[in-house]
């Protein structure tokens, strides 16, 4: 009997629970399939942060002799091609800018970037800096964050992109966005060097993500022993009350 | 509930795996609450290496440079300085640096790698005053046989141009000497051994 | 003794009887252990007690070690976590320990509530092991509240600001209370540091000593069960409960295997889905606290939510402060509403199974909603939710003395 209310009681739990998981959020973003294994990928990530985006945003949670560990890179190689200040190697990626300065200079000081990936996610991060576009008065603004006060850092890979205008419900919004002024790099070009700037940038948010799942398959392997070993205790000592 | 007819050995038998199952898990959970309390990579990296242009220390100057919260002495010495070494052995309570520490390459007469430079801490080996440099050659008030050192004001404690102490004082033993190589011929760095030496 | 003693064991028996003439061990282990009798019957929902403390060990644990390495200032309290994350060996895994202990807590306390609405537990002689489990529940929630606030990220500054808030809302005193409270005029230092005061040494102890109260009145009428009737009305010729088993080694074992379970469950978590989906830990908590920015949709963690959506169902601040207070405290009453001849679920008509399981639904809905923008159709909903959970309480006085029953067994069955 209890068998049945226990059942019972589960799936209408487990139905009410699953429906709104159907409409999630992230409807209009685009996946960034991002592959954090991919050391390679979060080299040219990090090669790109460094080159467009540490003049202004700090990574300031993340040391360089860490990426360096991490990513199978010789102290040399990143004293070398990462760290322009004179930062040392253990030092965090920090920027020369003050906050007091950046706020004076852009209006607003350019967030530290060390967990965006975790307070906004790949895929928007993926979308964010795909959907970048100039407007009619010259003005960069972008599609996922409307009015952002960043300038497209990497419009001389993606080119500059231009808005095309619909009117949905009387208001004039952006359809969709052609490419105006071509790159240096094609339309998927682009787009690889944004996912492995976005997989760099999961790194970054946490750096010990792989570490955690690969330990993770060694504890649950354990644990299936000891549950195992447990129950057959459990049985042999529950055969008197049987 | 019938409890004759049991079988102990098998009860013992899963007992004992059961224990030694878990006691592993508990033993490898325990790693990393023991591990954190490592220092961290951010002691680490204040804690790391001190690295140093020794080409522009003139000869017989003495720089002051911090290194894991120690005083580091960086001493040019004269060849004259180097001479007179030998000369106040006798008055020395460790003058081969037997019960003194220092890296192993440290353990002769000028307790340097190269003669020419003492990397030294410079913490009295009494009770961690910094001693003052007192290079001049000579007898002092506070020594009779004195050929230039370190004279500690906290409670007189007095060492040789190779920061040894001398007898009759507290500290008990030399100067200690830090890890400490060079990367070529003019960069010091404090924190590091030389790559297989001994 | 069949064997002589070797002088090691000797020895050992030796201190062991040296121990035991001066400290109760022995005659508190039979106390507890092998001379206390528990229904054989426990099922799934009984092994939610001893999961339970396991959680408050490993709440324990973690949290000592970070409070190792946290900084408790409003300064540098954010970094002070991503410096746990890391920089500190290992300081990744202890605080995943301590966020997905959080929430397992919540997951095994309402299952564990539950089971009481189930059979009866709450029930007399029992009322007092509710009493100080309920008191245990609201200790929990004000700890996992404060602890909440300690990263300093957007979600625990505006969650603080928002709750805070709330006991403005109490007419004259509501805010001098509040900066009181505080300790500041806004949220501030003065209001993390003394939350940390309380969240690692205050509310612990207090948990601690109710948690032992728990237990001793527990012990002092013994377990209830899936049957809901009294395993000590049929004992045998040397006064042990027929129906009963010995709590060792029975219950450990079944215990250790449940933990083995729960563990497999609480890693698969712990490494691989930590955020929890954004429901353990919130993206807006990665972002450090900023007085001038309100996030967008300001919400507790999930396991406050249903008393939020009821705090939003009401248009009036001071009556939805008022309700929500209420709906917390309902379920103290909870021993005397049943009035039920018959403690078990199994022994209850159908009146009873719809209406518990329409409130399980209404509390989880309330849940989701708690979560939700609040849009004015979901209002509508949550308004019929607070409803409907109240009315469980109402119902119950009412019907449960003359609702059906079934005859109820005189020996326990499975």
């Amino acid at each position: 009997m209890d068998k049945k209310l226990f059942t019972c009681f589960f799936s209408l739990v487990a139905l009410v629970v699953s429906l709104p998981v159907f409409a999630s959020e992230g409807e209009g973003l685009e996946h960034a399939n991002v592959n954090i294994r991919d050391t390679a990928a979060i080299q040219r990530g990090a090669q790109t942060f460094v080159n467009y985006c540490l003049s202004c945003h700090a990574a300031s949670y993340m040391r360089y002799n860490r990426l360096a560990e991490d990513l199978g890179l010789s102290e040399e190689m990143v004293m070398e091609n990462l760290v322009f200040a004179d930062a040392k190697i253990g030092d965090t990626m920090t920027v020369a800018m003050s906050a007091k300065d950046a706020a004076a200079w852009l209006g607003k000081a350019p967030p530290d970037l060390s967990l965006v990936s975790r307070s906004r996610g790949a895929d928007w991060l993926y979308t964010y800096l795909l959907t970048f576009y100039q407007d009619p008065n010259g003005g960069w603004n972008n599609v996922t964050f409307p009015n952002a006060s960043m300038p497209n850092v990497l419009w001389p890979l993606q080119g500059i992109q231009k808005p095309v205008y619909a009117t949905h419900d009387g208001h004039e919004v952006v359809d969709h966005l052609t490419l105006g002024k071509p790159g240096l790099e094609s339309p998927e070009e682009f787009e690889d060097t944004v996912r492995d700037l976005v997989t760099f940038l999961e790194y970054l948010g946490e750096p010990s993500e792989v570490k955690r799942k690969n330990t993770g398959v060694w504890v649950l392997l354990y644990l299936a022993l000891f549950a195992l070993v447990s129950y057959a205790l459990k049985a042999e000592y529950w055969r008197d009350v049987h | 509930m019938p409890t004759d007819g049991v079988n102990k050995k098998r009860r013992r038998f899963l007992v004992a795996t059961t224990s030694v199952v878990g006691a592993v898990g508990a033993g490898f959970v325990a790693v990393p609450f023991i591990k954190s309390w490592l220092p961290s990579a951010k002691a680490q990296a204040v804690g790391a290496p001190v690295q140093l242009d020794v080409s522009s220390l003139k000869a017989g100057q003495l720089l002051k440079v911090q290194w894991r919260g120690q005083t580091i002495g960086v001493l040019r010495r004269t060849p004259e300085t180097l001479k007179l070494l030998p000369e106040v052995d006798p008055y020395l309570r460790d003058p081969e640096s037997l019960e003194s520490d220092q890296p192993p390459f440290a353990q002769n007469e000028a307790r340097a790698l190269k003669p020419e430079y003492l990397v030294v801490n410079m913490h009295c080996t009494h009770l961690g005053c910094i001693p003052q440099f007192v290079p001049q050659v000579g007898p002092q008030p506070f020594e009779e046989h004195w050929d230039g050192g370190f004279f500690c004001p906290c409670h007189k404690s007095k060492y040789d141009m190779a920061g040894r102490v001398y007898k009759g004082v507290p500290a008990p033993t030399n100067l200690r000497i830090p890890p400490y190589s060079f990367i070529d011929g003019n960069t010091l760095v404090i924190g590091v051994n030389p790559k297989g030496a001994v | 003794m069949a064997k002589p003693a070797s002088s090691v064991a000797k020895r050992a028996n030796a201190l062991w009887n040296w121990i035991d003439s001066r400290l109760p061990v022995s005659a508190f282990w039979n106390a507890t252990m092998t001379g206390y009798y528990a229904p054989k019957n426990f099922n799934f929902w009984y092994y939610m007690g001893s999961l339970a403390l396991l959680v408050l060990v490993i709440q324990i644990l973690s949290g000592i070690f970070l409070a190792m390495h946290y900084k408790p200032s409003a300064e540098l309290a954010f970094a002070s976590v991503e410096y746990i994350m890391r920089d500190v060996d290992w300081g990744w895994f202890i605080r995943y320990l301590h966020s997905t202990g959080a929430s397992f807590f919540f997951i095994v306390v309402y299952l564990h509530m539950f089971r009481s609405l189930l059979y009866g537990s709450h029930r007399a002689p029992r009322e007092l092991v509710w009493i100080f489990g309920m008191l245990i529940y609201l200790a929990l929630m004000a700890e996992a509240f404060m602890g909440y606030v300690l990263p300093w990220g957007q979600m625990s500054y505006w969650g603080a600001q928002v709750i805070i808030n709330l006991f403005g809302a109490i007419p004259s005193i509501g805010e001098p209370l509040t900066e009181w409270i505080r300790g500041d005029f806004f949220i501030s230092d003065a209001t993390l540091n003394r939350f940390f005061a309380l969240h690692v040494i205050a509310i612990p102890l207090a948990l601690l000593g109710l948690v032992l109260m728990h237990l001793v009145a527990l012990r002092e009428n013994g377990s209830n069960n899936p049957d809901g009737i009294e395993i000590k009305a049929n004992k045998d010729e040397n006064g042990i409960p027929l129906d009963g088993v010995a709590f060792h080694p029975y219950y450990t074992v079944k215990d250790i295997f449940g933990v083995s379970m729960f563990l497999l469950l609480f890693a698969f978590i712990l490494f691989f889905w930590p955020e929890g989906g954004g429901m353990f830990l919130e993206p807006d908590n990665f972002v450090p606290a900023d007085p001038l920015v309100t996030p967008l949709h300001i919400k507790p963690v999930w396991y406050f939510t249903p008393y939020y959506a009821i705090l939003k169902a009401v248009p009036d601040k001071l009556m939805g402060v008022i309700l929500m207070g209420c709906s917390v405290l309902a379920p103290f009453f909870l021993p005397w509403l049943d009035r039920s001849p018959v403690k078990s679920i199994r022994y209850k008509g159908l009146w009873y199974k719809i209406m518990l399981g329409v409130f399980a639904i209404a509390f989880i809905r309330l849940g989701m909603l708690g979560m939700s923008e609040g849009t004015p159709a979901q209002t509508i909903e949550m308004r019929i939710w607070t409803f409907v959970y109240f009315s469980f309480f109402i119902l119950l006085f009412f019907l449960s003395p003359r609702g059906k029953t079934k005859p109820v067994p005189e020996r326990l069955t499975h």
